[in-house]
């Protein structure tokens, strides 16, 4: 056997197993990934233990024991975990609904608009809309709903508010597109069997589609994480919406300590993939066969 | 299945129409107000400005060199679809017609810049190409928007090949066509609906593409979003419907592109990138 193995060129049995002049087609592609995704990355990793002064570690250090820079995972958190649980909340009943509309078109168009625009947009609309002259405040004085304007603005509640309009339609659209790719023939069945629409959805839709939704959280979450623009401009950037991507651009554009920068994002990084790997750990639980009915 | 016409069910329906109504009225609500500040004379504590001017436009044009700007962002933006179609629709191809050992390493390494967001791999990035003197000038912000629009295009174009029918590319090899013949004369018409699609995808994506180009861009390498972001962090220096008629221009740049990809691709698209 190893002597006819071995007559044979050694091409033929790299083609065997895939590898051919068609497969080197993908190198351009994955050195340019590792030149400039992969070599920044541990680059960052390397320069964020080569800190300005003091050891291997200062940085680290550095971050956990200032109020300033620590505690700006937990104001993150604070606007990310209940954005993307109110997002996901909003979507997955509308989503239900949507599904068997006639005019979804118009409807995911329409959604689409906030994200294409971007949060920078989003911000500058909301400064003016949010304001205390604004059309909102102005509706609501209107309407006798308050008798002073709320203040939405260069607070907590103005990032919020930029967050669930760019986040909205993100988790909307990605839960309509998993509850898309399950099989109308299996709730049919459901209600042919006499289950009412909750039964339907706690016990048939539900579970085919929170595998789908721990990604769109997953997904979401990050999104949420990393806000900046709307941080910085609809937010207090100095103090109750200091997000940990402020303290990194600092560090990195304004004391120009790019070492203390590659520290603070990894650190971001690392609370980002913790969250990923404890959601994603938590969908390995979860059933994973088939959505397409029959056809498998 | 049969409609369900009790109350409970009626009223849940209501609730859900309501908050999807809400959400509608307080985007266009939103917009509605750059557009009107941008028209607006003088706007001041009451529903509608106090006169209309057009002049704010011409104003913006002069005060943010728009033109500039506007060039900028179309040359990089446009070095990035061409680039990340070259790269990407080639590795894409050899990904869906090729199983190879450590493919399933090689998809997770294009499913990682789309899955990061683009503040985290930006900063050390944006490091990198600050030592390698690239960034501050259009080649840097060029290659930071690269890193997720190859993925991007990789993972949208691989389910158009795979559509592909294997046999058409057999039948043009025994014709004797090469593989850079066969890309030209086979697999290019046949997939230029799919590239177009990833193209336009990539073309949205890039002008809106904030955070890369922020952390990479010089003075004269800022796209139109970036120039938007500082104008609206240096509030005050200039009117606010100066500020708003660039927003507007803008939010036409970016719509209009929208809408031509809109032609060619379903809204979900957009943002279900990373399906599989």
């Amino acid at each position: 056997m190893s002597d006819t193995a071995s007559s044979i060129p050694l091409s033929q049995r790299l083609a065997a197993r895939g590898l051919d002049g068609l497969t080197l087609l993908v190198v351009p592609a994955i050195l340019f990934s590792l030149a400039l995704f992969i070599y920044p990355f541990f680059y960052g990793l390397f320069l964020s233990f080569n800190p300005k002064a003091g050891g291997a570690l200062a940085n680290y250090q550095r971050f956990f024991s200032d109020s300033f820079l620590y505690g700006t995972i937990a104001t993150t958190l604070w606007l990310a975990l209940p954005v993307t649980v109110l997002t996901l909340l909003m979507a997955i009943p509308i989503a239900f609904r949507v599904r068997t509309m006639k005019h979804q078109r118009l409807l995911t168009t329409i959604l689409v608009i906030p994200i294409t625009l971007g949060t920078v947009l989003v911000a500058q609309g909301l400064l003016n809309y949010l304001g205390p002259q604004g059309w909102f405040n102005r509706a609501l004085l209107t309407m006798g709903l308050i008798s002073t304007p709320v203040k939405l603005l260069h607070n907590y509640w103005g990032v919020m508010i930029s967050l669930v309009i760019t986040g909205f339609p993100f988790t909307f659209l990605l839960t309509l597109s998993y509850l898309s790719g399950v099989d109308p023939a299996l709730e049919q069945a459901g209600a042919t069997l006499g289950a009412g629409p909750w039964q339907r959805f706690k016990h048939i839709l539900l579970p085919l589609l929170l595998p789908g939704l721990a990604i769109t959280f997953c997904l979401s979450f990050v999104q949420a994480f990393s806000v900046f623009p709307s941080a910085v401009l609809l937010g207090a950037p100095a103090g109750p919406t200091r997000v940990i991507s402020i303290a990194a651009y600092q560090a990195a554009f304004e004391e120009y300590d790019y070492s203390m920068a590659s520290a603070v994002a990894m650190i971001m990084g690392v609370v980002q993939l913790s969250i990923v790997v404890a959601v994603l750990a938590a969908r390995g639980l979860l059933y994973r066969g088939p959505a397409g009915g029959g056809k498998g | 299945m049969v409609k369900d016409t009790r109350l409970s069910a009626r009223l849940w329906a209501f609730a859900n129409w309501a908050v999807i109504g809400f959400f509608i009225l307080n985007l266009f609500g939103m917009i509605a107000t750059v557009v009107t500040s941008s028209f607006a004379t003088r706007w001041l504590g009451t529903w509608l400005p106090a006169g209309w001017t057009t002049r704010w436009y011409s104003s913006a044009w002069d005060e943010f060199q728009l033109y500039d700007v506007l060039s900028v962002t179309f040359q990089i933006v446009f070095l990035v679809v061409f680039l990340s179609g070259l790269i990407g629709v080639p590795a894409a191809y050899a990904l869906a017609r090729r199983d190879f050992p450590g493919k399933k390493l090689v998809m997770l390494l294009f499913l990682l810049p789309l899955l990061v967001p683009p503040i985290t791999f930006g900063i050390p990035l944006a490091t990198v190409l600050y030592r390698a003197g690239l960034a501050g000038q259009m080649s840097g912000v060029v290659l930071a928007n690269l890193v997720p629009t190859v993925p991007f295009v990789i993972l949208v174009m691989i389910p158009f090949i795979e559509q592909i029918d294997t046999k058409i590319e057999a039948a043009a090899r025994v014709f004797g066509a090469n593989t850079f013949k066969l890309f030209i004369y086979i697999l290019l018409p046949l997939l230029a609906p799919g590239i177009l699609a990833a193209l336009l995808l990539v073309l949205v994506r890039t002008i809106a593409m904030f955070e890369l180009t922020f952390l990479t861009a010089g003075p004269t390498s800022q796209t139109l979003v970036v120039a938007l972001y500082y104008a609206v962090f240096a509030a005050g220096v200039r009117a606010v419907q100066s500020i708003d008629a660039m927003a507007v221009i803008y939010m036409v740049t970016t719509l209009l592109w929208l809408l031509i990809a809109l032609r060619f691709v379903n809204p979900t698209q957009i943002v279900a990138r990373a399906k599989r």
